[in-house]
């Protein structure tokens, strides 16, 4: 990738990268921070434009970057969603500051922290080297970490220490499973980048040691796993979520979890096309079934709302988890498929949260009451999230979801019932709370917010379209990856 | 001769490291503890630059001089200081007895030479020992950890782990990227040593319990 040969596609990557940390450097200057969130939206909406002229022109393959088939869908994804929630984050800090729950001081750091996120999910995903990618996992996390801490309440900053040392130890173990993989590579690829760079490891993956691969794994499962928030290693979640500004929930949910996810992914491909090492998926399906069963039984105790949605996304990154190390096309479609739902429902849902919390004063579910009457829009905005998520038809989520389940009733029917089971009993503590926060007579305070709307339906809609129609070109690229997959 | 006085040489000084983690899990005192980690950083600069110079690898001299400045000595003296301006007690409650701890330690030493040991008998046996050693000292790290209820113990707890992952990384013969790797960790633990300042957080929050945070947060009826 030398300057004399840059093409199109070179420029988008550089542009993917160098738009965010530029922007971060511009908003940690800008004082006033109804320009910085004008400006955070503008870079974020600039990025998503170079992500989706990206679909179409391919770079080469760099030495430490590359472009293929299963990360172009989560940067498109990545950016996508980084834009509506800036849009939101605009109209929720500028609330926010109205009543004195944020300083305007913090505000530029703010920004400058939304941009730097975006910058070091970028870099995960686009990433051509195992190592760059864990830098920049790390770097996702100490900037959400600082975020959670946004409010400086106690609970706050317990949550965002907590977050700080659990992502901590975590990254710590992925970091030795990265070794392990490039141990693995020395004797095949050879010391210097090589044995660390994606493209050469899937090629020579058939070669590698399959029992450095097996431990190596394990590290990394454990490791980005705890990132993904799945059982058991889910513990900083719940408060990173609930006690974090919300527009922090959306990307930590709609996105973080992604690409944590994709890391394991990426190594997961590695260990199936070794056909002496251990099947990744075994694992990947106890500790996604495990998240499954445990979330859906927590989402009945829980009394905060953003903590309720909190656990619906431990839920539904276990579906996702158990749906890849289901394997085979049909699965891996749908998990592919399940996690785009998943981030734009998961965000749409956490917009309408953040502005019911506002305009109620409080998160706690029992104060909240009668939302379809205060505030139809956002009321019924968050019931069709709410819908969406749970899994019923015409959304998006259902298809996916019947695809797993289809798959796993084909593949092994014990473990398809125990998924059912889990799934109706979520679905059961979801509606249960919807009716008491949506209906009846609208108790508690009750404030008018200047809400942003259009992130929310924008979400919604895609959702509604992937349910009911699929374009065939999406699906024929879903495809691809799926087999990929393996 | 010269390539069986390296091998020792490292061994001897990874083999240091996981002594000096064993010495992290007794250590009743915070100054102690924090003098114990400082000796386990400076053994860690150590292995580093001899790791750089039997393979011949300068650019891990970076790594090893890190290690010497920031972790051996800057990080020390700044969480000597925070203990005291924050008044912290300076006896250290651990969970669980020295007694069964100890023993548990040496058993995850066992375990990791007995995982790592078969799985790396390709390699260079300099890589394959160090990573074995690097392994415990990871998961004594992750003992004294989870045995410290104070924030500060925890930290030292971490900054162990994360010394045993440079030793496994610097180990890795022709590793890309260490040096990078290293500086990420070393930001990464300045965050940590700050974030304890700044927000005065003496007590380990228990990531364990979770009924206890729920009941703290009024999430239980």
């Amino acid at each position: 990738m030398t300057p004399a040969v840059m093409g199109a596609g070179d420029l988008l990557v550089l542009a993917l990268l160098a738009l965010p940390v530029a922007t971060a450097g511009i908003l940690a200057l800008v004082p006033s921070h109804r320009i910085g969130a004008r400006i955070n939206v503008g870079a974020c909406f600039l990025a998503l434009v170079a992500a989706v002229v990206l679909v179409a022109h391919r770079p080469e393959i760099g030495r430490y970057l590359l472009v293929d088939d299963l990360n172009i869908s989560f940067i498109v994804l990545t950016n996508l969603v980084a834009t509506t929630t800036s849009g939101f984050s605009a109209s929720y800090i500028a609330h926010e500051l109205e009543i004195g729950r944020l300083q305007p001081r913090y505000m530029r750091f703010y920004h400058a922290m939304y941009q730097l996120l975006l910058f070091a999910m970028n870099l995960a995903l686009l990433a051509n080297n195992i190592g760059l990618m864990w830098v920049a996992v790390e770097l996702a996390t100490l900037t959400t970490v600082l975020m959670v801490g946004l409010y400086r309440t106690h609970e706050a900053l317990e949550a965002a220490w907590k977050y700080f040392i659990l992502g901590s130890v975590g990254i710590a173990l992925a970091l030795y499973g990265t070794i392990l993989v490039f141990q693995a590579a020395l004797p095949e690829l050879g010391q210097g980048p090589r044995a660390m760079a994606w493209s050469e490891l899937i090629l020579a993956a058939p070669k590698l040691d399959p029992a450095l691969l097996n431990l190596a794994f394990i590290f990394l499962i454990l490791g980005y796993g705890t990132k993904v928030g799945l059982a058991p290693l889910h513990a900083w979640l719940p408060d990173a979520h609930a006690e974090g500004p919300t527009p922090i929930s959306a990307v930590l949910s709609g996105l973080l979890l992604n690409v944590a996810l994709f890391a394991v992914l990426r190594f997961k491909m590695l260990l199936s096309a070794n056909a002496a090492a251990m099947a990744p998926g075994p694992l990947m399906i106890a500790m996604g079934l495990l998240s499954v069963v445990f979330a859906s039984f927590m989402l009945y105790r829980r009394n905060d709302i953003k903590r309720l949605f909190a656990y619906s996304s431990i839920e539904h990154m276990g579906i996702v988890a158990f749906a890849f190390g289901l394997g085979g096309t049909v699965a891996n479609f749908a998990g592919l498929l399940h996690m785009a739902m998943h981030s734009l429902t998961k965000s749409a849902i956490f917009f309408a949260v953040g502005h019911v919390a506002q305009a109620k004063g409080t998160q706690k579910i029992h104060d909240i009451a009668g939302l379809t009457e205060s505030h139809p829009i956002l009321g019924w905005g968050l019931v069709l999230g709410v819908v969406a998520i749970a899994g019923l038809p015409p959304m998006g989520v259902f298809m996916s979801e019947f695809l797993i389940v289809t798959a796993a009733f084909a593949r092994a029917p014990v473990l398809a019932v125990i998924l059912v089971a889990a799934l109706l009993v979520g679905f059961g503590a979801l509606f249960w709370r919807l009716h008491a926060i949506a209906f009846g007579q609208p108790t508690g305070k009750s404030a008018p917010v200047e809400a942003s709307y259009i992130p929310m339906f924008a979400h919604l809609i895609l959702v509604l379209i992937a349910g009911v129609y699929l374009p065939a070109p999406l699906v024929r690229w879903f495809q691809t990856v799926a087999q990929a997959l393996g | 001769m010269a390539r069986g006085f390296a091998f020792d040489l490292a061994h001897l000084l990874s083999g240091g490291m996981v002594l000096m983690s064993f010495m992290l899990l007794y250590q009743d005192r915070l100054t102690s503890l924090l003098r114990i980690y400082a000796l386990h950083a400076l053994l860690l600069a150590l292995a580093v630059a001899w790791q750089a110079h039997a393979q011949g690898a300068p650019h891990l001299y970076i790594t090893a001089v890190i290690a010497l400045a920031f972790k051996a000595i800057a990080i020390p003296v700044a969480l000597h200081r925070i203990v005291r301006r924050l008044g912290i007690h300076r006896e250290l409650e651990t969970v669980v007895g020295i007694g069964p701890t100890m023993l548990f330690g040496m058993g995850l030493v066992a375990l990791s030479i007995a995982v790592m040991l078969p799985v790396t008998s390709q390699a260079d046996p300099l890589a394959r020992e160090d990573l074995a050693f690097a392994l415990s000292v990871v998961l004594l790290g992750l003992l004294v950890m989870i045995t410290r209820r104070n924030a500060v113990g925890q930290v030292v707890g971490f900054m162990a782990m994360e010394n045993g992952l440079v030793l496994a990384a610097t180990g890795a013969k022709g590793m890309p990227l260490v040096v990078e790797i290293s500086v990420a960790f070393s930001i990464l633990i300045a965050f940590i040593v700050i974030g304890i300042f700044l927000f005065r957080i003496r007590e380990r929050f228990d990531t364990v319990d979770l009924q206890a945070l729920d009941r703290f947060r009024g999430e239980r009826r």
